[in-house]
């Protein structure tokens, strides 16, 4: 039980937690209580002060849309952006009871009846964008990582090639999204004509401008990795005689594994950071469209609903670079070199 | 014969040389690395013969050059100069016909024990049966001490026991020639021991050529039937060689115990100081 709650603690990130759990379990409560302090007290009075600082500043602001929402505005958007997000389903599921009572009541009165099922169609809650932007940030890493892996491997092998592509690697690396947009929205408007697929033009926009963004943290890592395997591994390889194909895949790919997923890390980190940006522009439904919705939208409530995007991004950034940091640790071999 | 080997020691080289084979044949190696400050000759027209199923021991200041020999004769580094015969044919690259153990295990730390021996096996042995395979793998990874840790994560050993594993993928190769770069240099000096123990237990079985370098004077003798002493650097060559006609199998007291364990402990010495 302990042990199961201690770990919890560790894969999630709060290493606070542990404390907590020693100090129910009466393992040494002066030194428990000496950490909770350093861990969770000295936060607290942090976060403590942030909100003050947040609340008094707010105040002296006036902006065109009224006052600077402070923390208690914030959190009232948030409960008002659920109240809205279970509304809607309530609505949707009533929609869907009525329809299916109706075509019920028509099948008893003729089994042949001609069926209708309709989806229901209201405006996206900001749950329903949050979801849209976890999959467009998901499309966007998977091309990137498509792109980069392989591009990355062959890099590392071979010095000629690192040499050919490294001036372009080191040019668009730095390139911002809100530069990439433009030119994959004019590129991808000529090439993908049918918009009655099942993919959205403007996800497609989107998800490429993260991919381009977010593919080089891969890319230069995975070829650092593999350029830099330890030598004894690359000397036992030549005297056990490995061929090229069996090295890479036994040896050089496994010994690689940490520092990809570390630029697959930063990968999903920079894809998620400028996603919000590319959606704006792009008029992907998301959170940057919502963001930019309220910004054009200008209500009184607008600035805080912008505010627990903010949050909210923030937090998801959070989650997703633990959940990389799991996965890094199940395929590392060395588990000590891992933050 | 090199000159200098007839030399110090001519009555016991020309009868191992009408006895045994010649194995491993070392002419005018010449070693030459290209710095940025320009080129620096580590060894120089070196001459060395071992003969088969001998175990020779290579002792020397630090930098002299030692690795650097073992490397070209293992084939992972380039020969400037001169020419190593491996039973009579030049080597030019590396093969697992001449197994290494390197000072650090280098054990892949992914796989298990049993795994890494198995990469090795594979590549010698294509053809016979997974399990024939894996019999071999067990057989070794059983006699260097390690039969009940085969599915053992390499990262999960002690640093002793990863060097058994290295050990054992050394000899599971069935190499000609085993090549053995400070193996123990890495371990306290407890589990140095044992692992010496273990060393010499497997090769007097397999009967197969060996050379070790080390830095300790009493391993050297403990391990070889000949001690190489070079000299130090830059060009260095083979100084001075030391003959140990103790008897095998031998057992650390008896090495230790023997008359004139301290005349050959003074006579390596003497070479280190000078
Ligand atoms: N790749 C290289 N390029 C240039 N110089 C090198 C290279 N490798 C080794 N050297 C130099 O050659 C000399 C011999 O090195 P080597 O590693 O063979 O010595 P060693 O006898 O094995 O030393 P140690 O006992 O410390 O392991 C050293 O002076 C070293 O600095
Ligand atoms: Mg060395």
């Amino acid at each position: 039980m302990k042990a199961i709650a201690l770990k919890l603690c560790s894969v999630t990130g709060m290493k606070w937690g542990i404390p907590f759990v020693k100090l129910f379990s009466g393992e040494e409560v002066l030194e428990q209580l000496k950490e909770i302090w350093g861990t969770v007290g000295i936060p607290l009075i942090a976060i403590v002060t942030f909100l003050l600082i947040w609340h008094f500043g707010a105040k002296q602001i006036d902006t065109s849309l009224g006052q600077v929402p402070g923390p208690a505005m914030v959190w009232e958007q948030t409960k008002a952006l659920w109240a809205e997000h279970v509304d809607e389903r309530i609505k949707a599921d009533e929609f869907y009871a009525r329809q299916d009572a109706r075509n019920a009541a028509k099948l008893a009165k003729n089994p042949n009846a001609n069926i209708r099922v309709v989806d229901y169609t209201g405006k996206p809650t900001y749950i329903d964008q949050i979801f849209t932007s976890l999959k467009t940030v998901f499309m966007g890493f998977l091309i990137a990582s498509l792109i980069a892996l392989p591009i990355g491997i062959i890099c590392g092998l071979s010095k000629k090639i690192m040499q050919a592509l490294n001036p372009m690697i080191q040019v668009f690396k730095p390139v911002s999204p809100l530069a990439w947009l433009p030119i994959v929205t004019m590129i991808v408007s000529a090439v993908y004509v049918t918009n009655d697929g099942w993919l959205e033009k403007s996800f497609i926009i989107s998800a490429i401008t993260v991919s381009l963004c977010s593919l080089w943290a891969t890319l230069i890592n995975t070829a650092l990795g593999v350029s830099s395997v330890n030598e004894d591994y690359i000397n036992v390889a030549k005297v056990l005689q490995l061929s090229p194909t069996k090295k890479t895949f036994k040896i050089v790919l496994p010994a690689t594994l940490p520092l990809i997923f570390t630029g697959l890390r930063i990968s999903l980190g920079v894809g998620w950071m400028v996603l919000i940006a590319a959606e704006m522009l792009a008029q992907n439904p998301g959170l940057g469209k919502f963001v930019w919705d309220e910004f054009q939208n200008g209500s009184s409530q607008s600035l805080a609903r912008i505010m627990v995007a903010v949050f909210t991004v923030g937090i998801i950034g959070f989650i997703l670079d633990r959940i990389m940091v799991e996965l890094q640790k199940l395929v590392s071999f060395d588990k000590k070199t891992i933050a | 014969m090199s000159e200098i080997a007839i030399k110090e020691a001519p009555i016991a080289t020309e009868k191992e040389i009408s006895d045994k084979k010649v194995m491993l044949d070392i002419k005018d190696l010449t070693k030459i690395y290209t710095t940025p400050k320009g080129e620096y000759v580590v060894l120089e027209k070196l001459n060395l013969q071992v003969m088969k199923e001998e175990f020779i021991s290579i002792i020397g200041h630090s930098g002299c050059g030692k690795s650097t020999l073992l490397t070209m004769i293992a084939g992972l580094n380039d020969i400037s100069e001169g020419e190593i015969l491996l039973d009579g044919k030049p080597i030019t690259k590396p093969g697992p016909d001449r197994g290494v153990v390197f000072q650090s295990p280098s054990l892949f730390p992914w796989m298990t024990a049993l795994e890494n021996v198995l990469l090795g096996v594979e590549q010698v042995f294509p053809h016979g049966s997974k399990n024939d395979r894996l019999d071999i793998c067990k057989y070794y990874l059983d006699k260097v001490g390690l039969g009940d840790a085969f599915n053992k994560k390499a990262s999960e050993l002690s640093q002793g026991m990863q060097q058994r594993v290295g050990i054992a993928r050394a000899f599971a190769l069935k190499p000609k020639i085993l090549l053995l770069d400070e193996p123990f240099g890495m371990l306290d000096s407890l589990t140095r021991a044992e692992l010496q123990d273990v060393l010499l237990e497997v090769w007097n079985k397999e009967n197969i050529t060996a050379i070790a370098i080390t830095h300790d004077v009493d391993e050297s003798i403990f391990l070889a039937d000949r001690v190489i002493m070079m000299t130090s650097g830059p060009r260095a060559v083979v100084g001075d060689i030391l003959e140990i006609p103790l008897e095998r199998p031998r057992t650390r007291r008896e090495v230790i115990e023997h008359p004139d364990y301290y005349h050959y402990r003074g006579h390596l010495i003497n070479f280190l100081e000078h």
